[in-house]
Protein backbone atom coordinates (compact mmCIF):
# COMPACT_ATOMS: atom_id res chain seq x y z
CA UNK A 1 0.00 0.00 0.00
CA UNK A 2 0.73 3.32 -0.54
CA UNK A 3 1.93 5.55 2.42
CA UNK A 4 1.51 9.12 1.20
CA UNK A 5 -2.24 9.36 2.78
CA UNK A 6 -0.92 7.81 6.03
CA UNK A 7 0.69 11.29 6.61
CA UNK A 8 -1.76 13.54 5.37
CA UNK A 9 -1.58 16.36 7.78
CA UNK A 10 -4.37 17.19 10.40
CA UNK A 11 -6.95 20.34 9.46
CA UNK A 12 -6.11 23.53 11.58
CA UNK A 13 -8.30 25.67 13.55
CA UNK A 14 -9.06 28.98 12.10
CA UNK A 15 -6.27 31.24 14.16
CA UNK A 16 -3.97 28.70 15.18
CA UNK A 17 -0.86 27.84 13.97
CA UNK A 18 1.36 24.52 12.99
CA UNK A 19 3.82 23.54 15.70
CA UNK A 20 6.54 26.37 15.32
CA UNK A 21 8.77 27.64 18.06
CA UNK A 22 7.71 30.77 20.60
CA UNK A 23 10.34 32.71 18.90
CA UNK A 24 8.94 31.90 15.49
CA UNK A 25 5.45 33.13 16.64
CA UNK A 26 6.38 36.10 18.20
CA UNK A 27 8.20 36.84 15.06
CA UNK A 28 5.16 36.15 13.07
CA UNK A 29 3.68 38.66 14.65
CA UNK A 30 6.36 41.45 14.54
CA UNK A 31 5.85 40.74 10.84
CA UNK A 32 2.79 41.56 10.66
CA UNK A 33 2.59 44.22 12.76
CA UNK A 34 5.26 45.52 10.76
CA UNK A 35 3.91 45.14 7.31
CA UNK A 36 0.53 46.62 8.39
CA UNK A 37 2.07 50.09 9.83
CA UNK A 38 3.60 50.28 6.82
CA UNK A 39 0.52 49.94 4.51
CA UNK A 40 -1.68 52.19 7.23
CA UNK A 41 1.60 54.78 7.10
CA UNK A 42 1.29 54.80 3.36
CA UNK A 43 -2.48 55.20 3.21
CA UNK A 44 -2.48 57.67 5.37
CA UNK A 45 0.26 59.52 3.71
CA UNK A 46 -1.32 59.15 0.14
CA UNK A 47 -4.47 60.87 1.38
CA UNK A 48 -3.22 63.58 2.08
CA UNK A 49 -0.14 64.07 -0.92
CA UNK A 50 -0.07 66.53 -3.66
CA UNK A 51 3.25 64.27 -4.48
CA UNK A 52 1.01 61.93 -6.87
CA UNK A 53 -1.43 61.88 -9.57
CA UNK A 54 -4.67 63.24 -7.48
CA UNK A 55 -7.24 60.53 -9.58
CA UNK A 56 -5.17 57.58 -8.44
CA UNK A 57 -5.52 58.59 -4.76
CA UNK A 58 -8.69 56.43 -4.27
CA UNK A 59 -7.46 53.62 -6.20
CA UNK A 60 -4.52 53.67 -4.32
CA UNK A 61 -6.28 53.97 -1.14
CA UNK A 62 -8.51 50.48 -1.88
CA UNK A 63 -5.68 48.46 -2.74
CA UNK A 64 -3.17 49.33 -0.02
CA UNK A 65 -6.25 48.16 2.28
CA UNK A 66 -6.85 44.86 0.54
CA UNK A 67 -3.36 44.58 0.89
CA UNK A 68 -3.68 45.31 4.73
CA UNK A 69 -6.17 42.81 5.19
CA UNK A 70 -4.24 39.93 3.27
CA UNK A 71 -1.25 40.78 5.68
CA UNK A 72 -3.83 40.84 8.97
CA UNK A 73 -5.80 37.41 7.02
CA UNK A 74 -2.01 35.34 7.51
CA UNK A 75 -0.19 36.47 10.19
CA UNK A 76 -2.56 37.21 12.30
CA UNK A 77 -5.50 35.58 11.21
CA UNK A 78 -2.99 32.65 9.73
CA UNK A 79 -5.31 31.75 7.29
CA UNK A 80 -2.98 30.02 4.97
CA UNK A 81 -2.68 28.27 1.61
CA UNK A 82 -1.81 24.98 3.27
CA UNK A 83 -3.80 21.86 2.88
CA UNK A 84 -4.78 22.01 6.38
CA UNK A 85 -6.69 24.89 5.79
CA UNK A 86 -8.74 24.55 2.54
CA UNK A 87 -11.96 24.29 4.83
CA UNK A 88 -10.90 28.14 6.05
CA UNK A 89 -10.22 29.10 2.85
CA UNK A 90 -13.07 28.06 1.33
CA UNK A 91 -15.39 29.82 3.79
CA UNK A 92 -13.72 33.02 3.46
CA UNK A 93 -13.92 32.44 -0.72
CA UNK A 94 -17.67 32.45 -0.02
CA UNK A 95 -17.37 35.13 2.47
CA UNK A 96 -15.66 37.77 0.08
CA UNK A 97 -18.12 36.23 -2.85
CA UNK A 98 -21.21 37.50 -0.36
CA UNK A 99 -19.42 41.01 0.14
CA UNK A 100 -18.32 41.55 -3.31
CA UNK A 101 -22.50 40.79 -4.67
CA UNK A 102 -23.82 43.11 -1.96
CA UNK A 103 -21.36 46.20 -2.56
CA UNK A 104 -20.71 45.67 -6.08
CA UNK A 105 -24.25 45.16 -6.54
CA UNK A 106 -26.05 47.88 -4.35
CA UNK A 107 -23.47 50.34 -6.28
CA UNK A 108 -24.44 49.11 -9.62
CA UNK A 109 -27.80 49.43 -9.19
CA UNK A 110 -28.25 52.50 -7.26
CA UNK A 111 -26.15 54.03 -9.33
CA UNK A 112 -28.30 53.42 -12.22
CA UNK A 113 -31.83 54.45 -10.35
CA UNK A 114 -30.08 57.65 -9.88
CA UNK A 115 -29.03 58.07 -13.51
CA UNK A 116 -32.54 57.62 -14.76
CA UNK A 117 -34.27 59.44 -12.23
CA UNK A 118 -35.48 62.73 -13.15
CA UNK A 119 -33.57 65.51 -10.75
CA UNK A 120 -35.56 66.28 -7.53
CA UNK A 121 -36.26 69.64 -8.13
CA UNK A 122 -38.06 68.85 -11.46
CA UNK A 123 -40.67 65.83 -9.63
CA UNK A 124 -41.12 68.49 -7.67
CA UNK A 125 -42.22 70.58 -10.70
CA UNK A 126 -44.54 68.11 -11.86
CA UNK A 127 -46.16 67.04 -8.43
CA UNK A 128 -47.48 70.47 -8.31
CA UNK B 1 -10.49 -12.58 3.22
CA UNK B 2 -7.90 -9.90 4.44
CA UNK B 3 -5.62 -10.63 1.53
CA UNK B 4 -7.92 -10.05 -1.12
CA UNK B 5 -9.06 -6.47 0.47
CA UNK B 6 -5.29 -5.61 0.81
CA UNK B 7 -5.03 -6.55 -2.68
CA UNK B 8 -8.31 -4.55 -4.16
CA UNK B 9 -6.71 -1.62 -1.86
CA UNK B 10 -3.13 -2.09 -3.60
CA UNK B 11 -5.15 -2.08 -7.07
CA UNK B 12 -7.12 0.91 -6.81
CA UNK B 13 -4.89 3.64 -4.22
CA UNK B 14 -8.19 6.23 -4.68
CA UNK B 15 -10.44 3.63 -2.66
CA UNK B 16 -7.86 3.05 0.27
CA UNK B 17 -7.65 6.65 0.69
CA UNK B 18 -11.57 7.11 0.99
CA UNK B 19 -11.59 4.30 3.33
CA UNK B 20 -9.05 6.02 5.23
CA UNK B 21 -10.96 8.73 5.32
CA UNK B 22 -13.80 7.55 6.35
CA UNK B 23 -12.07 5.68 9.72
CA UNK B 24 -10.51 8.84 10.39
CA UNK B 25 -13.79 9.72 12.69
CA UNK B 26 -14.70 13.46 13.77
CA UNK B 27 -12.28 16.27 13.86
CA UNK B 28 -11.25 17.88 16.89
CA UNK B 29 -13.67 19.88 18.94
CA UNK B 30 -11.08 22.59 18.96
CA UNK B 31 -11.11 22.51 14.81
CA UNK B 32 -15.07 22.22 14.88
CA UNK B 33 -15.36 25.18 17.55
CA UNK B 34 -13.07 27.34 15.68
CA UNK B 35 -14.60 26.54 12.19
CA UNK B 36 -18.07 27.62 13.75
CA UNK B 37 -16.79 30.67 14.54
CA UNK B 38 -15.03 31.36 11.73
CA UNK B 39 -18.23 31.10 9.78
CA UNK B 40 -19.92 33.59 11.96
CA UNK B 41 -16.97 35.91 11.40
CA UNK B 42 -17.62 35.68 7.66
CA UNK B 43 -21.52 36.39 8.19
CA UNK B 44 -20.81 39.28 10.93
CA UNK B 45 -18.21 40.50 7.89
CA UNK B 46 -21.46 40.45 5.55
CA UNK B 47 -23.13 42.52 8.17
CA UNK B 48 -20.81 44.90 7.64
CA UNK B 49 -20.61 44.91 3.95
CA UNK B 50 -24.33 45.99 3.73
CA UNK B 51 -23.62 48.86 6.00
CA UNK B 52 -20.64 49.62 3.69
CA UNK B 53 -23.36 49.50 0.56
CA UNK B 54 -25.48 51.83 2.67
CA UNK B 55 -22.71 54.11 3.37
CA UNK B 56 -21.24 54.18 -0.21
CA UNK B 57 -25.08 54.73 -1.31
CA UNK B 58 -25.63 57.40 0.62
CA UNK B 59 -22.13 59.05 0.72
CA UNK B 60 -23.57 62.30 -1.11
CA UNK B 61 -26.94 62.12 0.42
CA UNK B 62 -25.76 65.52 3.00
CA UNK B 63 -29.16 67.76 2.55
CA UNK B 64 -26.86 70.47 2.18
CA UNK B 65 -25.70 69.66 5.75
CA UNK B 66 -21.86 69.07 6.00
CA UNK B 67 -19.68 66.50 4.19
CA UNK B 68 -16.45 63.98 5.41
CA UNK B 69 -14.02 66.26 3.80
CA UNK B 70 -15.38 69.07 6.44
CA UNK B 71 -16.11 66.95 9.57
CA UNK B 72 -13.40 64.04 9.48
CA UNK B 73 -10.15 64.75 12.15
CA UNK B 74 -7.30 62.58 10.39
CA UNK B 75 -5.05 62.75 13.25
CA UNK B 76 -7.80 61.25 15.33
CA UNK B 77 -8.22 58.34 13.16
CA UNK B 78 -4.69 57.58 12.78
CA UNK B 79 -4.91 57.41 16.31
CA UNK B 80 -7.42 54.90 16.76
CA UNK B 81 -6.12 53.21 14.23
CA UNK B 82 -2.78 52.71 16.04
CA UNK B 83 -4.46 51.91 18.98
CA UNK B 84 -6.63 49.24 17.45
CA UNK B 85 -3.33 47.86 15.51
CA UNK B 86 -1.27 47.83 18.88
CA UNK B 87 -3.84 45.95 20.72
CA UNK B 88 -4.74 43.17 17.78
CA UNK B 89 -0.83 42.47 18.49
CA UNK B 90 -1.32 42.33 22.37
CA UNK B 91 -3.69 40.06 21.63
CA UNK B 92 -1.56 37.97 19.17
CA UNK B 93 1.03 37.51 22.10
CA UNK B 94 -2.01 36.76 24.60
CA UNK B 95 -2.86 33.74 21.81
CA UNK B 96 0.97 32.40 22.54
CA UNK B 97 1.40 32.82 25.99
CA UNK B 98 -1.75 30.76 26.43
CA UNK B 99 -0.75 28.32 24.36
CA UNK B 100 2.59 28.08 26.65
CA UNK B 101 0.24 28.15 29.46
CA UNK B 102 1.85 31.04 31.46
CA UNK B 103 -0.53 33.30 33.49
CA UNK B 104 1.51 35.90 34.28
CA UNK B 105 2.29 36.59 30.41
CA UNK B 106 -1.47 35.99 29.40
CA UNK B 107 -2.76 38.59 31.81
CA UNK B 108 -0.08 41.26 30.82
CA UNK B 109 -0.75 40.50 27.29
CA UNK B 110 -4.67 40.85 27.70
CA UNK B 111 -4.57 43.64 30.13
CA UNK B 112 -2.47 45.54 26.99
CA UNK B 113 -4.89 44.63 24.79
CA UNK B 114 -7.72 45.45 26.82
CA UNK B 115 -6.41 49.13 27.55
CA UNK B 116 -5.68 49.71 23.97
CA UNK B 117 -9.09 48.54 23.07
CA UNK B 118 -10.46 51.63 25.59
CA UNK B 119 -8.32 54.00 24.29
CA UNK B 120 -10.20 53.40 20.88
CA UNK B 121 -13.42 53.37 22.34
CA UNK B 122 -12.70 56.74 24.10
CA UNK B 123 -11.21 58.38 21.49
CA UNK B 124 -14.64 57.14 18.95
CA UNK B 125 -16.64 58.33 21.72
CA UNK B 126 -15.01 62.34 21.67
CA UNK B 127 -14.94 61.99 17.90
CA UNK B 128 -19.06 61.14 18.03
CA UNK B 129 -19.83 63.63 21.11
CA UNK B 130 -17.83 66.15 18.84
CA UNK B 131 -19.65 65.63 15.81
CA UNK B 132 -23.35 65.89 17.57
CA UNK B 133 -21.66 68.97 19.18
CA UNK B 134 -21.58 70.38 16.34
CA UNK B 135 -24.87 69.54 15.09
CA UNK B 136 -23.45 67.22 12.71
CA UNK B 137 -25.53 64.08 14.57
CA UNK B 138 -27.02 61.00 12.85
CA UNK B 139 -30.16 62.61 12.13
CA UNK B 140 -28.77 65.35 10.30
CA UNK B 141 -28.25 64.06 7.22
CA UNK B 142 -28.94 60.36 5.20
CA UNK B 143 -25.07 60.43 5.00
CA UNK B 144 -24.54 60.80 8.67
CA UNK B 145 -27.01 58.24 9.64
CA UNK B 146 -25.04 55.91 7.86
CA UNK B 147 -22.01 56.87 8.73
CA UNK B 148 -23.17 56.42 12.54
CA UNK B 149 -24.38 53.53 11.93
CA UNK B 150 -21.58 51.98 10.38
CA UNK B 151 -19.01 53.23 12.49
CA UNK B 152 -20.92 52.97 15.83
CA UNK B 153 -21.81 49.09 14.62
CA UNK B 154 -17.93 48.78 14.62
CA UNK B 155 -17.37 50.70 18.19
CA UNK B 156 -20.50 48.08 18.88
CA UNK B 157 -18.39 45.47 18.34
CA UNK B 158 -15.07 46.68 20.22
CA UNK B 159 -17.30 47.64 23.67
CA UNK B 160 -18.49 43.86 23.43
CA UNK B 161 -15.31 42.31 22.42
CA UNK B 162 -14.07 44.46 25.46
CA UNK B 163 -16.48 42.66 27.40
CA UNK B 164 -15.94 39.35 26.40
CA UNK B 165 -11.78 39.87 26.86
CA UNK B 166 -12.29 40.88 30.69
CA UNK B 167 -14.45 37.51 31.23
CA UNK B 168 -11.39 35.56 29.36
CA UNK B 169 -8.89 37.40 31.86
CA UNK B 170 -11.46 36.26 34.34
CA UNK B 171 -12.12 32.68 33.31
CA UNK B 172 -8.07 31.70 32.84
CA UNK B 173 -7.68 33.69 36.39
CA UNK B 174 -10.07 31.33 38.11
CA UNK B 175 -10.16 28.13 35.73
CA UNK B 176 -6.97 28.15 34.42
CA UNK B 177 -6.09 27.30 31.20
CA UNK B 178 -8.88 24.16 30.46
CA UNK B 179 -9.14 22.80 27.16
CA UNK B 180 -12.97 24.53 27.09
CA UNK B 181 -11.38 28.01 28.22
CA UNK B 182 -8.32 27.59 25.13
CA UNK B 183 -11.66 27.40 23.10
CA UNK B 184 -13.42 30.46 24.08
CA UNK B 185 -9.87 32.43 24.23
CA UNK B 186 -9.07 30.92 20.23
CA UNK B 187 -13.09 32.54 19.08
CA UNK B 188 -11.95 35.73 21.12
CA UNK B 189 -8.58 36.11 19.15
CA UNK B 190 -10.56 35.53 15.92
CA UNK B 191 -13.33 37.67 16.78
CA UNK B 192 -10.53 40.72 17.82
CA UNK B 193 -8.19 40.20 14.81
CA UNK B 194 -11.34 40.64 12.37
CA UNK B 195 -12.79 43.56 14.11
CA UNK B 196 -9.12 45.14 13.55
CA UNK B 197 -9.69 43.98 9.56
CA UNK B 198 -13.19 45.54 9.66
CA UNK B 199 -11.24 48.79 10.98
CA UNK B 200 -8.88 48.85 7.80
CA UNK B 201 -11.91 48.89 5.67
CA UNK B 202 -13.72 51.72 7.73
CA UNK B 203 -10.32 53.67 7.72
CA UNK B 204 -9.55 53.61 4.36
CA UNK B 205 -13.24 53.85 3.03
CA UNK B 206 -14.80 56.11 5.24
CA UNK B 207 -11.92 58.22 6.43
CA UNK B 208 -9.51 58.45 3.81
CA UNK B 209 -11.46 58.30 0.81
CA UNK B 210 -14.27 60.71 2.72
CA UNK B 211 -11.19 63.12 3.62
CA UNK B 212 -9.80 63.04 -0.27
CA UNK B 213 -12.86 63.29 -2.17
Amino acid sequence: MSDVDLHREPDLAPGDEKDVSVKFRVLGYLTGLALAILLTATSFFVAGTDLVWQPSIPVAIIVLAIAQMGVHLVFFLHITTGSDNTNNVMALAFGLLIVFLVIGGSLWIMANLSHNMMPMDQLMQMQR
Amino acid sequence: MTAITMTSAHRNPHLAVLDEAEHEGPAPKRIVTGYGFWIFLLSDMVMFSCFFAAYAVLLGQTAGGPGGAELFNLRNVALETGCLLASSFACGMASIAAEVRSHLWFQIAMAVTCVLGLAFLSIEFHEFADLVARGAGPSRSAFLSAFFTLVGCHGLHVSGGTLWLLTMMAQVFAKGFRADIQRRFLCFALFWHALDIIWVAVFSVVYLLGSAA
